[in-house]
């Protein structure tokens, strides 16, 4: 299946490693990506320029639908933060018809036109709804068996559930946990798993930041996890780069690895873990793959 | 309908008090609310329990907890809609980040301290009318909203960041704070505006839309806290950490239709802040090693005029 491909900010910037790891596991679940029809695809705004100017993230975002529109294929990102964003956006041009008619009328310049066809749809989701678990299971080579994984919602894949539509797809709200089954992995459920991972405010206030990765990252390790997984790579950026501060916090080591959603997929299907940049996170990996005969 | 609900007890006058979870199954009607159930329990089952509930219909705002680890109000919530997968139990415990009474009973102290901080009257300046302060209807619609807040502490419960600092003013007062700041008759918006600046007011929120979801008058928050921000930003309060993110993160879309995660926190810090470049310094020198580190060049997006183009007509709108 082809996708116009929106990679977002993070993951060509923070987080090589997510966008490595996508093209390693796209081919080989059938998923092709056209970056073509989103190159010139701005951020969406990260819900951060929303604070200033709603409408102008709005319509910004209706600039990305228009252009997956134009190319006819189905739009999909690979950050969970850009999908809430987007998912937001839409919803409020696709609730007002004068609204979005109004916000076309700043894009008919371009000689673009959003019509409210699109759905942005995460990778996470495609797997599920497009890809299909059976096939995913078809693909993996080397299930996870005896891997205890916690799993990182964040914040934007999961609220508000109307915008994301969750009434319309029920599977959407367990997600992650039905992929980490399936790559053959073990859930290990904890109350964090949906909470805020703290990105947001890391450089407004740094200590409650810090300590909501202190309690995320800890309370995973204390159920037994031997990693996190999480489909956002701004929690990724936290929860990894801030471990070790937050670990003086908690008062002891964490040294929890936390991996981006398709290395996950990855792992199962027998992808040399240097290929999607395990190597390169902040929290070391190397341990992890020892133990699960992998070599980083 | 058989049904178990795994209640969460607490009883301070026990002899050594400690939290547990106490199962009841029983039989109820298809339709019947977690309060129903609950009221069952106190009145069928076990005369211990102790709940806070008065008018079941979702207008008193006694009664919010947390079902399934997630804050709602018992009388409106389904029993039938909150049945876990597997036939687990309903899990049913007080509202969080308040102090605990007792069992499902919470102390609102914390709560209403938080609302009277933000000064919850109206501060109209001139003198005083003669008959009451009247307002355009039209420019009251938008705190309709706000108005709607029946003070149930659904916000409060599962805000996540009054979870780990109890100096944030939370979702409840700032929504409460909006509805004075956005009323044309009150006249203390830049003392107000001043004040939610500060440590603990708007920029604290990490935007995790936990209010917005478990709110159940549709009030969201978090959206006012957000308009809030613009306010403070407008009203000249540009010289905060919050402020300087916004504006730096929305010049590099408008400049480059990306962000340079480089340059983001030196520009939000400025780079001559020395406390903050040695605090940033660790992180930054191991993301570097470990080849985490964005592109030294920020290419600009190809097209980006059309993106420039866009931030100029909308913001010539406002």
């Amino acid at each position: 299946m082809k996708y116009a491909f929106y990679p977002g900010c993070v993951s060509r910037g923070a987080t090589p490693e997510l966008y490595s790891a996508t093209m390693e596991v796209a081919g080989r679940l059938g998923i092709e990506l056209d970056f073509e029809p989103m190159k010139t695809a701005s951020c969406t705004g990260s819900g951060v320029l929303q604070e200033k100017n709603q409408r102008l993230g709005d319509t910004l975002n209706a600039r990305t639908f228009a252009l997956a529109e134009k190319s006819g294929l189905p739009l999909m990102v690979i950050c969970s933060t850009c999908q809430g964003v987007m998912s937001q956006a839409n919803k409020r041009l696709k609730d007002d018809p004068d609204y979005l008619a109004s916000v076309n009328e700043d894009l008919a310049e371009e000689g673009l036109e959003y019509k409210g066809t699109v759905e942005p749809k995460h990778l996470m989701w495609a797997i599920i709804e497009d890809v299909g678990l059976d096939a995913l299971k078809a693909k993996v080579t080397r299930p996870l068996t005896g891997f205890k994984v916690a799993p990182f919602y964040g914040c934007y894949i999961v609220r508000p559930s109307e915008a994301l539509e969750f009434d319309d797809h029920p599977e959407r709200e367990d997600a992650l946990e039905q992929v980490i089954e399936a790559v053959g992995a073990e859930v290990v459920d904890f109350a964090g798993k949906t909470a805020c991972c703290g990105f947001p405010i890391l450089t407004i206030n740094q200590p409650a930041s810090l300590t909501m990765v202190a309690n995320h990252t800890g309370e995973a390790k204390d159920k037994g996890a031997m990693a996190m997984v999480t489909p956002c790579p701004l929690c990724h950026l936290n929860l990894d780069g801030y471990q070790p501060q937050a670990s003086k916090i908690r008062k002891q080591p964490i040294d929890l690895p936390i991996i981006h959603f398709p290395q996950m997929l990855g792992l199962a299907m027998g992808i040399d873990p240097k290929k999607m940049r395990l190597n390169k996170h902040m929290v070391s990996t190397s341990k992890l793959l020892s133990t699960m005969a992998l070599s980083p | 309908m058989e049904v178990t609900l795994s209640v969460k007890r607490y009883d301070p006058d026990a002899e050594r008090p400690a939290a547990y979870n106490q199962d009841y199954p029983f039989d109820i009607e298809d339709n019947a609310t977690v309060l129903d159930g609950l009221i069952k329990i106190r009145e069928e089952i076990d005369g211990s329990l102790a709940l806070r509930c008065s008018c079941r219909s979702a207008i008193c705002g006694s009664c919010a907890m947390r079902v399934n680890g997630q804050a709602m109000l018992a009388c409106n919530t389904k029993i039938k809609d909150v049945q876990p997968k597997h036939g687990d139990p309903i899990v049913v415990e007080p509202a969080g980040n308040m102090g605990l009474v007792k069992d499902l009973v919470v102390e609102f102290d914390i709560f209403w301290d938080k609302i009277r901080a933000v000064k919850p009257w109206l501060q109209p300046e001139g003198p005083e009318p003669k008959g009451e302060y009247i307002a355009p209807n039209e420019d009251m619609l938008h705190l309709a909203g706000v108005m709607s807040c029946i003070m149930c502490g659904a916000c409060v419960s599962d805000c996540t960041v009054m979870e780990v600092d109890q100096n944030f003013l939370g979702p409840a007062a700032l929504a409460k704070a909006y509805r004075f700041v956005g009323d044309p008759r009150d006249a203390a918006d830049d003392e107000r505006l001043g004040e939610l600046n500060e440590y603990g007011g708007v920029w604290d929120c990490t935007r995790c839309m936990q209010c917005i979801e478990v709110c159940p008058k549709g009030v969201a928050p978090m959206d006012r806290i957000m308009a809030m921000r613009d306010k403070t930003i407008e009203a000249g309060h540009t010289d905060t950490y919050g402020a300087r993110h916004t504006e730096a993160f929305t010049d590099m879309v408008e400049h480059s239709g990306r962000v340079d995660e480089l340059r983001l926190p030196i520009k939000t810090f400025g780079l001559f802040n020395i406390k903050e470049m040695l605090k940033l310094a660790p992180v930054g020198v191991k993301a570097q090693l470990a080849g985490k580190r964005p592109p030294i060049i920020h290419k600009k997006n190809p097209g980006q005029e059309n993106v420039k183009r866009i931030f100029k007509k909308v913001e010539d709108k406002r």
